[in-house]
Order: structure tokens, then C-alpha cells, then sequence
């Protein structure tokens, strides 16, 4: 191929292409088709920078004999029109090496489907280092009011956005684009002794105000300049959301069914089963998860199971 | 070095003639540096779960980017066709994301001096490409694995992985190009035993990720038989073995847990951009900062440690680093004292410290390189002593051996490690397992408490393939070489009246 350009298909091509090379009894094909930028600074100055795009396609083949399933998954970037049945290829020899999967399910009808399908024959949208442009004006203004105020500001803000077509042999069609965007802001005092954080999260950018975030990280580092040596022990303590969503994450981790069932998490009831039903804290909490939760909007189902019902 | 053993399907793509249009572009639009990078990183995942299969997948990561330095600032521009058009395109972005980025860069980017080497090939040394052997052997064996420890007494569950991946990179400044390849594979077992009264206990196996192909699973390198016969009744005497008792012991730390300790403690703390305070917002600083450098008495005077990106099998090592430099090995601590960081160019410039010491390292054509850590190892003792002879000179002590969980601050300096097994020792000799066992120290506390290094006959290539660093975040594997030793008076915490359970 050495000198020759070969074409790179449109995602819908892709799927398409790939769903047609298909053989095995069931498939599932995921083009996706990202771009992100990003800058980064440190002791008031750039660090890192850069803007990328990226193209990845996956096919998950599955093969079906009575109630068994094998499934082979095989995801790859940059896969041009006259790799796509390679991919498809490569995932049918994978499902036929596989073991049967515990939790394969028959895949979802076209007309069972999410309805926010809309826009599959539409083009991708990208992002590009423009979508800074505002921003990093104002940073590069927060950043002078830092340093000559004796503070350091380091952080980062990333945008990416994602547009994600899939395409199933039992006729579904979904595409979905995926904005996500944040900016991580710490303040340290000149001797990096004290230190306050704060985070947004952001859709474009066009919602965040670096001014107000880094005059409210000023107060609280002159709030740190008063401190109190505190003994070893137990405190009741305060922790702002930014902390909290730090604690949920590895509360997210350890929240499988399948090992709380295997008697190996805190979720697991001694001598078998889940904790299900059991009061675990005593403060009146709860949690529950939304993917229409404003700011938070994701994918039409948890993850990549929009399609099968299973980890794919 | 015959560069055919690169996978052919890399090689194939008109890597120089992508270059040539990366920089000539970035040059027409005024780069004073620019440097193109080309990458394809083939990984694949297996899990099982109890014998069955939880977990395949492939993955196929293929791209280019361009960085350039225009008017003193950094511009990084990636994508993931591989023509020429999308090279031009890419160094183009590259040198606008440099203009806007200037609005918020107020240190000028330079880069240390690097001998042009021209054009140069590097492989790993590896026998068998994993990507060569079929997923059904790999599946079977793991397999095999996990029914023979699901059949032994007082195991109720077990996970078996395999992670392997195939690294391919073409880099070039005009300087140097480099074409090189490196393959590792991390195959990992671990017995879970589940008691009536709901308390749970694992034993992992020790074997580290290794720089190596599919030999590592059927004999070279390691023993993996053997291993797992073992599991069963380690981990059912740690069933049944006693919590311990909080309080100071002599240690001595095999180096299945020891590596560990020297990458948190060590490696990341003698990253320079970190000491600096470059990476403060995210990953941490350092307390070894550089006014240190020559003086800090890290630890004991018998205490060596390099970095090096050259250990036959490391999982950092490599031939050129993502700037072009050349892979070396050099002193961080040498009689105890802080004589040395990890560097890139920028780094070294900054600091005059001369030329780079080739640490530069992108985990992805999509990121851009940032400075990450070579195989920061401890050096055995000639002539040293065999770990039973380091326990021999405990009285009353603990014997650690493989890594679990751990804690280190954003400094580098208190930390807290647990591990996969611990064995009492008295006058001696091993008195049997204990549980729910942590050390606690400050880094210089605890290196300086280092009596004894074992000799060679103990020294073991750990790692991980997963440390992670930088925004957005990358992941870099890494090797730390050491032998046993013995620390005198650490403190032992009791995990669970820790945790007020």
C-alpha cells in the first residue's frame, strides 16, 4: 500500500459495510468518530496542549447454537473501506474461539429501539481548539490577576465531542453526539503550601466563568491562610460536591451485581446473595442514577448496551 | 538492526512520506521546532471469571501527530488518517492550537541538545508475538488455570487475565528517525476464598507484567505451574491466619512487593517536571525538590537506584524516546542521596542540567508526550545475601511478599503499602501467615531505615503496565527492578481497627 491513499468511509458507510460483510448469526457495529482539544497550565503558564481526531470502529459478532452464544469483539482506529471486512473478520474468528457468554441475550428489534435515533444519516460533528477561544482569552486575563496577586493557577480544560453511529443485523439504526467538556482550576499560595480546587463541567465552553471560579479560589486560599493543627482521630467532616463525586466514583466501581453475588464486595450478604434491601447507611441518603439528568446527558442507555442488553 | 520484524502492516504506510508533508507544512507556517510521530498500538484483553469467559477484546489504535514549538509555545495536533493531506492538515492545527494557546503561555518552550542519530530501528526482545497465538490457546490455558484452582479445596472464586499489547512507532525530527517495536504481556491469577461469616480474602499470583511475548506463559521467565499449585493453601493459611498486632517490626519485603514501593516513593518523586511543580494540579509535586539535588540523604548509604530505558524485559525500555533521544541508564541515588531526575528536553533546558536522559513518552498518537518514568530500580548488593538470610537476622518481624493496595500523598512522602501475603517471623525463622497488615513511613524515613540489600540471586523485574499521569490522563508501563531487604523498626498498622470495622 506504501504511496497509495486508500479512502477512509463515511461512519454510516461503515456500519453499513461492516453489517453486510457480516456472516455470523447476529452483529453489532459501532462507528465512532471523536475529536477533542485540550490546554493545560501549570505555575500560571501553558503547559501541554493539542487537539486530536480519532476514528474507531467496532463489531461485535456473535455467534448463536440453542441458547449459547459466542460473542467476539474487535475494535479497531483508522480502519479504511478495504479493512472493514477485516474487522468484521476478525471479530467472526474471535466469537468462534470464544467460550459461550453467561449473559447473552437475543438483540434488540429496530422498532423496540431508543427514539432518539434522529440524524443517523447525518454527517459527524467535530470540535476543534476554536471552541477555547473565548476561554482561553479570559484564562489568559485570570491567570495575570493570579500571578500578580502572588497566587499560582495550574489546571486544565478539555473539550471532546463524540458522535457515535450503530447499526445492528436486526435493523436498528442509532447516532448520538456526545459533548463533553470540563475545566479542573487550582489556586496555590507561592510556597504551594496552601491549595483550592475547583471544577465545572460544560457542554461548549460558552458557560463557564474562569473570573468568578478563580476570585472564589483567591477567598479560599486566604480562608487557608489561618490554620489549626488537628490530632490524629475521628472528626465529623464537611466535603463540598466536587469531594463527594470523587467518593461516588469508587462507589461506582465497587457496585457490580456479579461480585456482590460472588460474596466479595461490601455490597455481599454473608452467606450469599446481595444486600439489596438492607439499610447501608444510617443518614437518610439515596442515590439514583439519570441520563437526562441536565449536564449529564448521555448515551440512550447506560454504557454500549444500547443494543444488546449485555457488556459489549 | 533488520527492521522486517516490524509488523508489516505498519511499515506499510508511507511513514516518511507523511513526515515530509507534517513538516514541511509546519515550517511554510513558521514552526521553529516541529516533530512527527506515527503509531499503531495493537491490545488485546482476555478475562474469564470462574473458568468463563467475562472478557475479550481487541483493540487497534493507528494515528499520527505533529508538535511544534511556534514563537516559544507548544502547539499538538493529532489524527487518525494516515495521508499526507491529513499530515499537512495535522501540523496546520497544530500551529493554530500554538496561537491560541499563547494566550496563556508565559515561559518560553525550549529543548535540550540531542545528537542526531539518523535512521535507526529498535525491537524489544521478545520470542513469540502474542497477537500470533489464537485466542482459543489463550482462553484454554487461562482456563485450565482457573479449573485446576476451582478445584482445589477452600477456593471459591477465580479471575484469570491476559493483557497483551504490540507498540509500533515512527518518529522523526529531521535529526533522527526512528522505527521501533516493542511487545509485553501481563498474565494474572488471582483465588478468592468467601467464609460463612462473610469475610473474603485473595491470593494473586506474584508473576510481573513482563517486556516479553507468549513464552512468558509457557515456561520463559516464569513458572506459572508452580505458582498456582501454591495458591490454594496460601490463600486458605490466610484464611485462617491471625490479624496482626499494630506496633514497630523489622521488615524484610520481597521484591514482589518492594517494586511497588520504589515507584511511588522513588520514581514518581524524581520525576523532575513533578519536583518542579509542573504537574502540582493533578498528579502531585515532589517533596525531593530540586534544591535537593546533591544533598537530600534519600536513604541509607547502601542504598543505589537507577533509571534506565534499557533492562532487557522493562516495560519502559526502548530504544528512543518520543523527542529522538537515545535510550540510557543513570544514577537517582547513589550512597543514599538524591544525585538525579527523570528528564525530557524540556526539562533538562530549563535546568541546564544538559542533555536529556530520553524519558519523553506519548501512550497514544492522540496525546501529547510528556515526561514519564523510565525503570527506576534498586541495585542488589554484590555478594549480597539470599532472602532466608535476611530473615535469619530478624528476631521479631514480617515477611512481605507481593503488592495489594496503597496510599502515598501528593508530596511523595508519607505513604502507607499492604501486600498480598505476610508471614510472621521470629528468630529467624517464618512462624506462619499474618493478615490485615499495612507499613506506614515517610519516604526518608523508610529508605533510611534500610539495613541490608539482598544480593543478585534476589533481584526481580516488577511493574505494571497501568501508571497513570497527566491531563488528559495517559498511561505508561514501567519496570522496577530490586532485590530483598531488610528495614529495621517500620510501623505496622492493623488495617481493619484502622477502618473502625
Amino acid at each position: 500500500m506504501s504511496g497509495e491513499v486508500q479512502s477512509v468511509p463515511s461512519p454510516q458507510e461503515a456500519v453499513e459495510r461492516a453489517l453486510a460483510a457480516a456472516k455470523c448469526d447476529d452483529c453489532i457495529v459501532i462507528a465512532d468518530e471523536g475529536s477533542s482539544a485540550n490546554l493545560r497550565w501549570a505555575g500560571n503558564s501553558l503547559t501541554t496542549n493539542g487537539v486530536s481526531r480519532a476514528r474507531q470502529l467496532t463489531v461485535v459478532a456473535i455467534s448463536r447454537s440453542g441458547d449459547q452464544a459466542r460473542v467476539g469483539v474487535v475494535s479497531r482506529a483508522g480502519v479504511r473501506a478495504d479493512q472493514v471486512g477485516d474487522v468484521v473478520a476478525e471479530a467472526e474468528a474471535a466469537a468462534a474461539e470464544a467460550s459461550p457468554a453467561e449473559d447473552a441475550q437475543p438483540l434488540i428489534a429496530a422498532a423496540a429501539g431508543p427514539a432518539d435515533s434522529a440524524g443517523f444519516d447525518l454527517p459527524p460533528t467535530a470540535t476543534e481548539i476554536g471552541v477555547f477561544a473565548g476561554f482561553a482569552a479570559e484564562l489568559g486575563t485570570a491567570l495575570g490577576t493570579a500571578a500578580s496577586a502572588g497566587r499560582k493557577l495550574y489546571g486544565f480544560a478539555e473539550h471532546q465531542l463524540t458522535s457515535t453511529y450503530l447499526g445492528t443485523s436486526a435493523g436498528l439504526r442509532l447516532r448520538h453526539d456526545q459533548p463533553t467538556g470540563r475545566l479542573e482550576l487550582n489556586a496555590k499560595s507561592a510556597d504551594l503550601t496552601r491549595s483550592a480546587w475547583a471544577g465545572a463541567g460544560t457542554r461548549d465552553f460558552t458557560d463557564v466563568d474562569v473570573t468568578t471560579l478563580e476570585a472564589d479560589l483567591a477567598q479560599r486560599l486566604d480562608w487557608a491562610a489561618r490554620s489549626v493543627e488537628l490530632p490524629a482521630g475521628r472528626y465529623e467532616t464537611l466535603l463540598p460536591p466536587t469531594a463527594v463525586a470523587d467518593l461516588l466514583i469508587y462507589l461506582y466501581w465497587s457496585a457490580g451485581a456479579k461480585d456482590a453475588l460472588d460474596g466479595r464486595t461490601v455490597f455481599s450478604k454473608p452467606g450469599g446473595g446481595t444486600r439489596i434491601g438492607e439499610e447501608l447507611a444510617s443518614l437518610p441518603l439515596s442515590l439514583h442514577g439519570g441520563r437526562a439528568e441536565p449536564g449529564l446527558q448521555c448515551a440512550a442507555a447506560p454504557g454500549r448496551c444500547w443494543c444488546c442488553r449485555r457488556a459489549c | 538492526m533488520d527492521d522486517t520484524a516490524i509488523d508489516p502492516e505498519f511499515t506499510a504506510y508511507p511513514l516518511r512520506q507523511l513526515a515530509d508533508a507534517a513538516l514541511q507544512r509546519a515550517a511554510q507556517l513558521g514552526a521553529e521546532h516541529a516533530d512527527f510521530r506515527a503509531e499503531r498500538i495493537r491490545g488485546q484483553q482476555i478475562g474469564l471469571s470462574d473458568g468463563n469467559l467475562e472478557t475479550q477484546f481487541d483493540s487497534d489504535d493507528l494515528g499520527l501527530a505533529v508538535r511544534v514549538v511556534v514563537d516559544g509555545t507548544w502547539g499538538f495536533a493529532a489524527v487518525g488518517d494516515l495521508t499526507p493531506e491529513a499530515a499537512a492538515r495535522a501540523a496546520a492545527d497544530a500551529v493554530d492550537v500554538a496561537k491560541v494557546a499563547a494566550a496563556i503561555a508565559a515561559e518560553r518552550i525550549e529543548l535540550a541538545d540531542e545528537p542526531a542519530h539518523g535512521e535507526v530501528t529498535w525491537l524489544s526482545a521478545y520470542e513469540i508475538d502474542p497477537f500470533d497465538v489464537g485466542v482459543a490457546d489463550k482462553i484454554a490455558l487461562l482456563g485450565g488455570w482457573s479449573r485446576e484452582l476451582l478445584a482445589a479445596d477452600g477456593v471459591d472464586h477465580v479471575d484469570a487475565s491476559l493483557y497483551q499489547v504490540k507498540e509500533c512507532k515512527f518518529y522523526t525530527d529531521g535529526a533522527t528517525t526512528a522505527l521501533q517495536q516493542r511487545v509485553r504481556v501481563h498474565p494474572s491469577v488471582t483465588a478468592v476464598a468467601v467464609g460463612a461469616d462473610g469475610r473474603f480474602e485473595t491470593m494473586r499470583t506474584l508473576a510481573p507484567p513482563a517486556g516479553r511475548g507468549y513464552e512468558y506463559l509457557t515456561g520463559t521467565g516464569w513458572d506459572f505451574p508452580a505458582e498456582l499449585a501454591e495458591i490454594p493453601s496460601l490463600l486458605a493459611e490466610k484464611m485462617a491466619a491471625p490479624s496482626v498486632q499494630a506496633g514497630r517490626y523489622d521488615l524484610v519485603i520481597d521484591p514482589s512487593n518492594l517494586f511497588l514501593t520504589i515507584h511511588e516513593s522513588i520514581g514518581h518523586a524524581t520525576e523532575l517536571d513533578r519536583a518542579l511543580g509542573y504537574e502540582a494540579a493533578y498528579a502531585g509535586t515532589s517533596f525531593a525538590t530540586f534544591d535537593k539535588l546533591g544533598t537530600l540523604q534519600y536513604g541509607s548509604p547502601i542504598m543505589h537506584v537507577t533509571g534506565d530505558r534499557t533492562a532487557e524485559h522493562g516495560l519502559a525500555t526502548i530504544g528512543y524516546d518520543d523527542e529522538g533521544v537515545a535510550a540510557q541508564s543513570w544514577d537517582l541515588i547513589a550512597s543514599g542521596v538524591l544525585t538525579g531526575y527523570q528528564l525530557d528536553r524540556r526539562m533538562a533546558r530549563l535546568k541546564s542540567l544538559g542533555r536529556s536522559n530520553g524519558c519523553s513518552f506519548a501512550d497514544s498518537f492522540s496525546h501529547m508526550p510528556i515526561q514519564r518514568m523510565a525503570n527506576v530500580s534498586l541495585q542488589p548488593a554484590t555478594g549480597g545475601p539470599s532472602t532466608a538470610e535476611l530473615i535469619a537476622s530478624v528476631t521479631d518481624g514480617i515477611y512481605i511478599v507481593g503488592d495489594k493496595s496503597w496510599s502515598i500523598d501528593m508530596q511523595r512522602y508519607n505513604f502507607q503499602f499492604t501486600g498480598q501475603r505476610f508471614y510472621r517471623i521470629r528468630n529467624g525463622q517464618l512462624a506462619g501467615q499474618l493478615r490485615d497488615v499495612a507499613y506506614q513511613a515517610t519516604t526518608t524515613d523508610f529508605w533510611n531505615a534500610m539495613e541490608a540489600v539482598g544480593g543478585p540471586q534476589t533481584y526481580v523485574l516488577g511493574g505494571a503496565f497501568n501508571c497513570g499521569k497527566g491531563q488528559p490522563g495517559q498511561v505508561a508501563p514501567v519496570s522496577h527492578g530490586c532485590p530483598s531487604v531488610l528495614m529495621r523498626g517500620i510501623r505496622i498498622l492493623n488495617t481493619v481497627e484502622e477502618a473502625g470495622t
